[in-house]
């Protein structure tokens, strides 16, 4: 039933509104990173590396500073030194030391009174490198010969004699792993592999930069979190956070892409060295892949233990990842963690490294690390079922996590929603739909956290009783439409008098990005207490001028009333009426909350695909996508749909055609969207979506975040599809046509 | 850079021959300018030939055959009925080129001077038996399109030598043809292997037909032996695996980001049968 055509105890909550943002973007008139002009302001270009590791022995700029128009080169010797961990990290991603560590490295920038003189300045930037030895692939990365990306990168948990690239060994698990093994009546052990894929948000990144010589400066910037790029800045440059004035502008997608820092330092350390003059730096999409966060690739191992009735009895994972040359980068952590999270197993063991390679520094990609250990702990789970011929759906069912159960990763779950999920998947009609020669149908579960994190939201009555709600997460999927949702809920007034801003940094107390799935979370908690304060305060104005206590006032409908009879005989006192007396009452009337979020709600969802496979060309098509998720509720449901469709459509590019290729020399082969293919519109069905309610008690409306579980299932749900069409198991993605129809072929002669 | 908009060939010819440094000509402009964007080729001299009279215009001419200006778009060619019932597999071709808005600008002339192996029009128009008219400093000629593309990105074209026109033989009775791309989406995409056949019949017999096959060699290239293939066969099975596995040795693919060499030799044979029986259904009017 969709949600309009619901009937609930909520006024708004569960409603489709017009989007608030929408007439601005559809004319044209949303401004993002790269809209923003200044007075005397200066265009900025980088010089990359061309190769995937190689050691910088001379800059020399010269001929670039000799042209007219060119008021700045910024090296790294113009970035202050001494910085550790994660902050050095940082640094060095953002402008190469001694060594440039992958394709595309950023080695100088320049700015200059126009952009093609920019970039023809930095054309004429001569870099000499003396070029090393390369490694790009995780399994070769992790051989002992292989070349070393960077030595004393590795932290504390690499033990002694481990191969030169392994930076990073987690392992946690529970229960009695052979006994788990020793009861199952089929045990099973593979290999699975995936490619990095990259975000591919449509906005590529873009700020506008200034920063004076008292280390006073702004930026207008394309990002999820505003603080994050401020601390982020301040640390890379050694300047004060508070210095930093940080606005986000609009957001053409980020997927957690856009959590970090890329060339936002190198735009104000330019504007510094400029003398001040503003400094717009616009990444092109080569840029974009070539120096911006993709997401890890992996090589993983899965062994599963299952009775012949379809119970898991035991399991073990172990995950090889590389996220570049950084430590940290990799999700790996969180790979481990999804990998077993649906199911209800006695025994588990994790196991991982976090390998380094000449390639760009990984960064968040929705979900990260859930669907790679999905495709692989997924496909294993799929190819027992069909060896014990039992129902996919009916196994994940038997074995499905629920309130009360000790998670795979350690917590115990609270309220979850897998069983109402797969129960779902299971009575939709899409499961009666009859498949074809060549023809297959794939299920797959995933699972996402979610996060709550530091929050800071500031809500304020106007004069004429409409509320502008100040908030510090980027709306990158529809937060805007729900925070006004659910204050105007709360306050009982029309979500059209409620207006929200996403706000610049020295507005709020800090915020986390709109990462975790967490802004409609965590933000919409936030914002809720924020009118519930203010609700507070109007209902004291109300007492007061009735001259009633307190306590006998109730706030309904929009509007201060005496709590019964006995309170008195007044005339409810609405918003705008209280907003147009404020000044003499006491002043102005707003909320404010900040928290750590807690009570934060996982996410659980069931994907279920039919696929046709092309058995001459190994070309596959989508024929029917199916997407089950427990959202906890549903705010604007519309959204939340958006999201589920967004998801499986990243997934089913990751999972069909998506990956980085380098060529023998290290370069990356693909930095264009002609040949990096993500799907597009006519690849694609309509995506049918099922939303599921178990409400998350942690959440004042029941919100539990819904932008990451819907990448976790595709890859698997493709592959198992893939499997059924063809009868050929591929472990690896993507599942691109020459794979597949290798794979045919390989079968035929098998 | 200098940007021109000649109003004659003649003008045209004479910019080019003065011209120092690099020099482009623009039609629709969607590779130049693309190349010029991305910093791969920058013109000293463009020279943009869309005004002069005539470049946009589709012409009967009194042989039954077609003359096409060289800035007709693709959009426009898509529509022109009569074309479209006479050369499917041209258009079809030269329609799959880049996005909607890509085909509001994009050429026949510009895909073919590109010299692109991928390039998606030219095995339709090299297995239609196609012509073009070049103008330049030592006069006009005429040249087979299959006699044009030399190597990626590189023509037969002398320097300051422009293609003025492309020319279309009578159709006639009894033919048909057609185009077929492997892309691994559905559009947007570059060939990884495009193959295209023009045959006519005489009664269920194929009487005459021209193979071509497209980003399996460094250029566009003309299968004789897969033509041979088929002539005097009514597409038996028998005919349909001769002519795949002349296809599939005519074919020198190269393994890349887009495919191996074994896919594209593989996607070779399957185009080349599939294309076959479009064609071969649009010559007995059993297909459009």
């Amino acid at each position: 039933m969709a949600k309009d055509e619901r009937t609930t105890e909520f006024r708004l909550i569960g409603t489709r509104p017009n989007r608030p943002d929408g007439l601005d973007k559809v004319t044209g008139r949303a401004r993002y990173g790269a809209d923003m002009t200044l007075p005397g302001m200066l265009f900025a270009a980088v010089v990359r590396s061309p190769h995937a590791h190689a050691r910088i022995l001379k800059i020399d700029a010269s001929a670039a500073l000799a042209l007219e128009g060119v008021k700045a080169v910024v090296t790294r010797a113009d970035f202050p030194t001494g910085l550790t961990g994660e902050d050095w990290n940082l640094q060095e991603n953002s402008m190469a030391g001694d060594v440039a560590l992958y394709d595309g490295h950023a080695v100088a920038a320049v700015a200059a009174t126009s952009r093609l003189l920019a970039e023809d300045a930095a054309k004429l930037i001569k870099v000499d490198y003396e070029v090393l030895p390369h490694v790009i692939d995780v399994d070769d990365a992790i051989r002992p010969d292989a070349p070393v990306v960077r030595t004393g990168a590795a932290d504390h948990s690499v033990p002694a004699g481990a191969p030169p690239n392994v930076v990073k060994c987690v392992d946690f698990g529970h229960g009695d792993i052979e006994a788990g093994f020793a009861a199952a009546d089929l045990v099973r052990e593979q290999t699975y592999k995936t490619e990095a894929t990259h975000q591919g948000y449509i906005e590529p990144h873009a700020c506008v930069a200034q920063l004076g010589a008292d280390g006073k400066g702004e930026m207008w910037v394309c990002t999820q979190g505003q603080w994050y790029i401020r601390r982020m800045c301040a640390a890379v440059l050694g300047i004060d956070a508070s210095g930093l004035r940080v606005t986000p502008s609009e957001i053409g997608g980020g997927f957690g892409g856009k959590t970090i820092i890329f060339m936002e330092p190198l735009a104000l350390a330019l504007s510094r060295k400029a003398g001040g003059r503003p400094v717009k730096l616009v990444m092109s999409r080569s840029d974009v892949l070539r120096a911006t966060g993709p997401t890890a690739s992996a090589s993983m191992d899965v062994k599963l233990g299952m009775t012949k009735d379809g119970k898991l009895t035991a399991a073990k994972v172990n995950f090889r990842m590389q996220g570049g040359a950084f430590l940290g980068a990799s999700p790996v952590g969180e790979a481990l963690s999804c990998a077993l999270a649906c199911y209800d197993i006695p025994a588990v063991q994790h196991d991982g490294v976090e390998v380094l390679a000449n390639r760009p520094k990984a960064a968040a990609y929705r979900a990260p690390g859930s669907p790679m250990a999905a495709f692989a702990v997924e496909s294993l789970l799929d190819e027992m079922c069909h060896e014990l011929g039992l129902d996919p759906l009916d196994v994940r069912l038997k074995n499905a996590v629920h309130e009360g159960v000790k998670a795979s990763y350690g917590p115990t779950y609270a309220k979850i929603g897998l069983v109402e999920v797969l129960e779902a998947t299971k009575a939709h009609p899409n499961l009666l739909a009859k498949l074809g020669p060549n023809q297959g149908r794939g299920i797959a579960s995933g699972f996402w956290f979610n996060h709550g994190g530091e929050t800071s939201v500031s809500l304020a009555i106007g004069e004429d009783g409409t509320v502008t709600v100040s908030a510090g997460t980027p709306d990158i999927g529809g937060s805007r439409a729900s925070l006004a949702l659910m204050v105007a809920e709360t306050l009982g007034i029309e979500y059209e008098a409620v207006r929200v801003n996403i706000v610049e940094t020295g507005a709020l107390g800090v915020n986390e990005p709109s990462h975790g799935s967490r802004a409609t979370f965590a933000t919409g908690k936030a914002a809720v207490e924020a009118a519930r304060q203010a609700i507070g305060e109007m209902c004291r104005r109300a007492a007061k001028e009735w001259g009633i206590e307190e306590e006998a006032v109730v706030w309904k409908d929009g509007a201060a009333m005496p709590a019964g009879p006995n309170a008195g005989k007044f005339p409810p006192m609405t918003i705008a009426e209280i907003g147009a007396k404020m000044g003499g009452t006491g002043g102005p009337i707003s909320g404010h909350h900040e928290t750590n979020a807690e009570g934060v709600g996982a996410s659980f969802g069931a994907h279920v695909v039919d696929v046709e496979v092309d058995p001459e060309t190994g070309r596959t098509t989508i024929l029917r996508y199916l997407v089950v998720q427990d959202a906890g509720r549903a705010i604007h449901p519309a959204y939340v749909e958006g999201q589920y469709q967004g998801g499986a459509v990243q997934g089913i590019g990751w999972a069909l055609n998506e990956e980085y290729v380098y060529g023998a020399n290290g370069r990356l082969q693909n930095a264009v969207f002609l040949d990096y293919r993500i799907p597009v519109a006519s690849d694609l069905p309509m995506i049918d979506t099922v939303i599921v309610e178990v409400p998350n008690p942690g959440h004042p409306y029941g919100v539990r975040g819904v932008g990451e579980t819907g990448i976790t299932p595709p890859l698997p749900a493709i592959a198992n599809a893939v499997a059924m069409a063809t009868g050929a198991r591929i472990r690896s993605l993507p599942l691109s046509p020459p794979k597949v129809l290798a794979a045919i072929k390989a079968k035929g002669r098998g | 850079m200098h940007y021109h908009k000649p109003q004659t060939f003649e003008d045209a010819i004479k910019i080019a021959a003065t011209a120092q440094g690099v020099t482009r000509f623009l039609a629709g402009g969607t590779d130049v300018l693309v190349q010029l964007r991305a910093g791969i080729v920058t013109p000293d001299t463009l020279i943009d030939l869309k005004l002069i009279p005539g470049v946009r215009d589709i012409v009967r001419e009194a042989d039954g055959g077609w003359t096409i200006g060289i800035a007709v778009s693709g959009a426009e060619l898509g529509r022109h009925a009569a074309l479209v019932a006479e050369w499917p597999g041209v258009v079809e071709g030269m329609n799959l080129v880049g996005s909607t808005q890509v085909q509001g600008r994009a050429t026949l002339a510009g895909n073919l001077c590109n010299g692109s192996p991928a390039a998606d029009s030219v095995p339709g128009l090299v297995a239609a038996g196609a012509t073009v008219s070049v103008v330049g400093p030592n006069g006009t000629r005429k040249l087979a399109v299959e006699n044009i593309p030399a190597s990626p990105g590189r023509t037969h074209l002398q320097p300051g030598e422009i293609v003025a026109a492309i020319h279309l033989p009578p159709r006639g009775v009894n033919g048909g043809d057609a185009y077929l791309r492997f892309i691994p989406r559905t559009e947007m995409d570059i060939a990884v292997v495009g193959c295209a056949i023009s045959l006519t019949l005489d009664g269920d017999k194929i009487a005459t037909a021209r193979v071509a096959l497209g980003a399996v060699a460094p250029k566009v290239i003309l299968v004789a032996e897969a033509a041979a293939a088929l002539i005097g066969t009514t597409l038996d099975d028998h005919a349909v695996s001769a002519l795949q596995a002349a296809a599939t040795a005519a074919a020198q693919p190269i393994t890349d980001r887009r495919g191996t060499v074994e896919f594209r030799k593989d996607v070779t044979a399957v185009l080349a049968a599939r294309t076959a029986r479009i064609a071969y259904a649009r010559a007995k009017g059993e297909a459009k």
